[in-house]
């Protein structure tokens, strides 16, 4: 199982484990980690999964569609150029040991 | 805090869906130590309903991540789940406390009780309503047993157009089936959006293939041999092919529990802003309840969706741990249908006004609603920066003025609390 290393806005790191194919929103949310709080389960609705992709991934993980983009614009914490709302990135083992620290404020 | 911790029963959750789960992570975040006994009739732990009309049915989700924690989160935070159970009575004890009784005749004691209950989805009463074909959706099962038959289905009618029925709607003929939607009133959505919306809804769907019966009840729905369901009598006499019909005409809160206790029930149970039933040490959260709207207190209101079940649940636990009440969040909601995401902030409930901004016929546009010259809710198609910049304004409690948020060359966000002056304003509609 490809891990995702999640820095909470406490300053807490969490490693969890990703099924291929969940979200990152939907694999920090089901193992508690705090600080993304994904009001909409991954629907691309409500911006509040917002993460910061560590650089060593930011190729990796590909770019927001117009509709995140958007919606980025808008995202409670600033937005960065590493900005992405974690529900839209589904895990690939590719991306094993994906780092990201979650958005102060969501 | 909360009395010897060997003394105490803890917590009972009846309910396990989105709001009873959040009540019991809130409990523990909040430092309740206690037991919490999660109870729910489904056979698995909570899960996420919304994507059950759209991703689910479509077949791009599955039922592993439709769960709402993985199953060591319970664990790990001393929250006892106990599935397939539904309460069937409930016992106050004189003083503190009491009993609940599940239908396999385990009991459960608990020092404080939780209703979550959620609602069920009204039942259609016309002859042949009980035929093979003729389904509801609400839960996973509901959903599973859709999806497979939709596999093998030529013919869908969709009863009702409301958010349910057009989300099953256009996740059918997305699957290349015929669809009708048959709706009693005038218009689609009738309950919730202003008649821009409604007609932009009917004319995308349209454009999708999807055809419309408006203004027609159902009367029957007749049957083969076997009785598998084939056609659907509509009021005005004329019959449509079906080998699924889908019931989409609105939920009903479950009160029985609240009822048995005697806790003052309208269309749900009544609860305060603090999630208070009327017995003060009984809360209520989510679709089960009605509760004083947050601007105008003397209407209730039920709000049906997952960011009330949430935020009516964090309030509740926080009534159970003694602390001030989280602060009010703006309601807001979505619906996907096809390539359409339309989102809501506020309550447009009550709007004397509203102004259309951008285009309909780009299938990118928004609708913001006004009381009294105050913003109170937008609904934004394809159209997500008006969404956040409205949801936005509410939370900080600045309008947007009618007089210039019809006017897209300007952000909404650029808008907020400028004055109401502009003399000319652009596309702006009243009440029916």
């Amino acid at each position: 199982m490809p891990k995702i290393i999640l820095h909470a806005p406490n300053g807490a790191l969490f490693t969890v484990d990703a099924q291929i194919g969940a979200s990152v929103m939907e694999t920090a949310v089901k193992h508690g980690v705090p600080g993304i709080v994904a009001e909409c389960g991954g629907a691309l609705s409500c911006a509040t999964c917002h993460v910061y992709i560590s650089d060593a991934f930011i190729g990796l993980t590909g770019r927001a569609d117009d509709f995140e983009d958007e919606m980025l614009d808008d995202t409670a914490a600033d937005r960065k150029p590493n900005s992405r709302l974690s529900c839209q990135i589904r895990m690939t083992a590719a991306l094993d040991g994906l780092e990201a620290h979650i958005a102060p404020e969501q | 805090m909360h009395g010897s911790r060997a003394a105490s029963a803890g917590t009972l959750i009846v309910g396990a869906g989105q709001s009873g789960l959040q009540l019991a992570v809130s409990l523990r975040e909040g430092g309740y130590t206690a037991p919490i006994t999660l109870a729910g009739a489904e056979a698995g732990g909570p899960y996420q309903r919304p994507p059950l009309s759209k991703a689910f049915l479509a077949g791009t989700v599955d039922e592993d991540n439709l769960a709402l924690r993985a199953a060591g989160f319970y664990t790990d935070h001393d929250i006892d789940i106990v599935p397939a159970s539904r309460i069937v009575t409930v016992s106050p004890d004189r003083g503190d406390g009491g009993s609940a009784l599940i239908d396999g005749g385990r009991v459960l004691r608990f020092e404080r009780l939780a209703l979550t209950t959620g609602s069920r989805p009204r039942r259609l009463t016309v002859p042949g309503a009980d035929l093979f074909g003729v389904c509801y959706l609400r839960s996973v099962d509901d959903a599973g047993r859709l999806r497979r038959l939709l596999e093998a289905a030529r013919d869908v009618v969709v009863i009702g157009g409301g958010f349910i029925g057009l989300e099953v709607a256009a996740a059918a003929r997305r699957r290349g089936l015929q669809v009708t939607v048959v709706e009693s009133s005038g218009r689609l959505l009738k309950r919730v959006v202003a008649p821009p919306i409604s007609e932009f809804y009917r004319q995308a769907h349209e454009k999708r293939g999807v055809h419309f019966r408006m203004g027609c009840g159902v009367t029957a729905v007749h049957g083969d041999g076997n009785n598998r369901v084939t056609t659907v009598e509509l009021s005005d006499g004329t019959q449509v092919a079906a080998d699924i019909v889908i019931v989409g005409i609105g939920v009903e809160p479950r009160i029985e529990l609240a009822r048995q206790l005697g806790l003052d029930c309208a269309r749900g149970i009544i609860v305060d802003d603090r999630a208070q039933t009327s017995i003060p040490s009984v809360v209520a959260a989510g679709d089960c309840t009605v509760q004083p709207h947050p601007q105008y207190p003397e209407t209730l209101v039920g709000l049906e969706s997952v960011q009330n079940a949430v935020d009516q649940a964090k309030v509740a636990a926080a009534t159970i741990l003694g602390l001030s009440r989280p602060p009010a969040v703006v309601p807001w909601f979505w619906s996907d249908q096809a390539d359409l995401k339309l989102q809501i902030a506020g309550l447009s409930t009550g709007y004397d006004e509203f102004v259309v901004r951008g285009d309909p016929a780009t299938e990118s546009f928004s609708v913001l609603y006004y009381r009294q010259l105050r913003l109170i809710a937008v609904d934004a198609v394809n159209q997500p920066h008006d969404f956040m910049a409205v949801k936005r304004a509410l939370a900080l409690g600045v309008s947007i003025p009618a007089a210039v948020a019809g006017d897209t060359r300007s952000s909404l966000k650029s808008r907020m609390g400028a004055s109401d002056q502009a003399d000319e304003r652009l596309t702006v509609g009243v009440r029916p």
